[in-house]
């Protein structure tokens, strides 16, 4: 097996990433709207906003991440790019990653970035916790990705496939958005969550590329 | 093989050799297509065996290029995919897409993405070439042009299936009507 199309295939969904204009801000937007306006609907008591921010800011996550998720095959599907990579000569279960990763790095890792700015307009402390933070969310943001890349698979020859791709992965979900707000609660439990976030974020980028390709040779099928 | 609970063909049995062409033919619906991509694997019959001694190309309806890909990005992209040894420059020159080598690809003529999707033939030697109707969108010169890459994959000893509608600007070694 060569690492070549592998390669080939995480550089293509980076470079579309960005090629229509500024896409893959769209999430970073969805993310910004949504810790702006939650805000305005719960009150602007300081502690109320403190005692949320984290929680808030890991929904918003989620859902931010199923924005962009719906063309990370489907574009493959309908030019026909799908095909070719279904017989590239490498796993299709490791193109899928691939391709998976680079959509993170362009529309995933930059909404964990953005985060700790999100955190201070919910009235967190200016500190060193923001960017552990930071770091949380980017673990928990990748399982989001693999777990949504799984409904996006599945959807890739459906035609407006937002919905199902919103169905199959929001209860996959469940366990990152748990660990991650518990690891963040300073509660009792709270010292264990961010490797228990670590382990299901692994589990999710070991399991779901088996799963995506097994969805994109039915959408090719 | 079952298309919408339908059959679509049965009893279909065919092999090609060295140097040979099999030219597909059938009225539309019949399963040119879906009998081509069983046949690279990305389509499961229902019943049957499929037995590929070589690797192959795949030509199909849709090119494969991305609005925003130009023809030597998308060459330079299945290079580095497959590892090839082949010039991108030279391939495109031979395809007559010189020209439009950095025109991306929503900006393309139908005839321009056909030639592009077939340089991807050029990159890599591989003995058998499936071809979906091959001829789509192509004018005159492009006809002639794909004639004589296969006529000199043929000559070499390669392969080649295509589903044609209307005449082949090849001799085929046999017909399969469906």
């Amino acid at each position: 097996m060569s690492a070549a199309p592998i390669l080939a295939a995480f550089r293509q969904s980076l470079g579309e990433a960005w090629a229509g204009g500024a896409g893959a801000l769209l999430p970073l937007g969805f993310l910004g709207g949504a810790a702006v306006l939650v805000p305005l609907g719960i009150g602007s008591d300081g502690e109320t906003l403190k005692a949320v921010g984290p929680g808030i800011i890991w929904v918003a996550l989620a859902l931010a991440s199923l924005v962009t998720l719906e063309r990370i095959f489907q574009s493959d599907a309908e030019d026909g790019t799908l095909d070719l990579w279904l017989q590239a000569g490498a796993p299709v279960s490791a193109i899928a990653a691939a391709k998976t990763l680079a959509h993170w790095l362009s529309a995933g890792l930059p909404l964990a970035l953005f985060s700790p700015l999100l955190a201070l307009m919910f009235q967190a402390e200016a500190s060193l916790a923001l960017l552990v933070n930071a770091g949380l969310y980017a673990l928990g943001s990748l399982a989001f990705f693999f777990w949504g890349a799984v409904g996006a698979a599945l959807s890739a020859s459906v035609r407006r496939g937002g919905l199902l791709i919103s169905l199959i992965a929001l209860p996959l979900y469940v366990p990152t958005a748990i660990f991650g707000a518990l690891a963040m609660s300073g509660g009792p439990g709270s010292g264990g969550a961010p490797l228990f976030l670590a382990a299901s974020t692994l589990f999710a980028c070991a399991v779901a590329p088996y799963a995506m390709a097994a969805a994109l040779r039915l959408a090719a099928d | 093989m079952i298309r919408g609970e339908r059959v679509l063909f049965r009893e279909v049995s065919l092999s090609v050799r060295a140097g040979e062409a099999l030219v597909l033919r059938g009225a539309n619906g019949t399963g040119k297509t879906t009998l081509l991509r069983i046949l690279a694997g990305l389509t499961r019959a229902e019943a049957g065996r499929v037995t590929r001694d070589a690797p192959h190309h795949w030509i199909g309806h849709r090119e494969g290029l991305k609005p925003q890909e130009t023809p030597r990005e998308h060459l330079q992209l299945w290079h580095q995919a497959w590892g090839s040894s082949a010039d991108t420059d030279s391939v495109l020159a031979r395809m007559g897409l010189a020209r439009p080598a950095d025109v991306a690809g929503r900006y393309l003529s139908a005839g321009q993405r056909r030639r592009t999707a077939l340089a991807r033939l050029l990159l890599e030697n591989r003995p058998v070439w499936l071809l979906d109707e091959p001829y789509t969108a192509l004018d005159a010169e492009g006809r002639a042009l794909l004639d004589s890459l296969i006529a000199a994959h043929r000559a070499q000893g390669g392969a080649v299936i295509a589903a044609i509608h209307g005449e082949a600007g090849f001799a085929a070694s046999g017909d399969l009507t469906l």
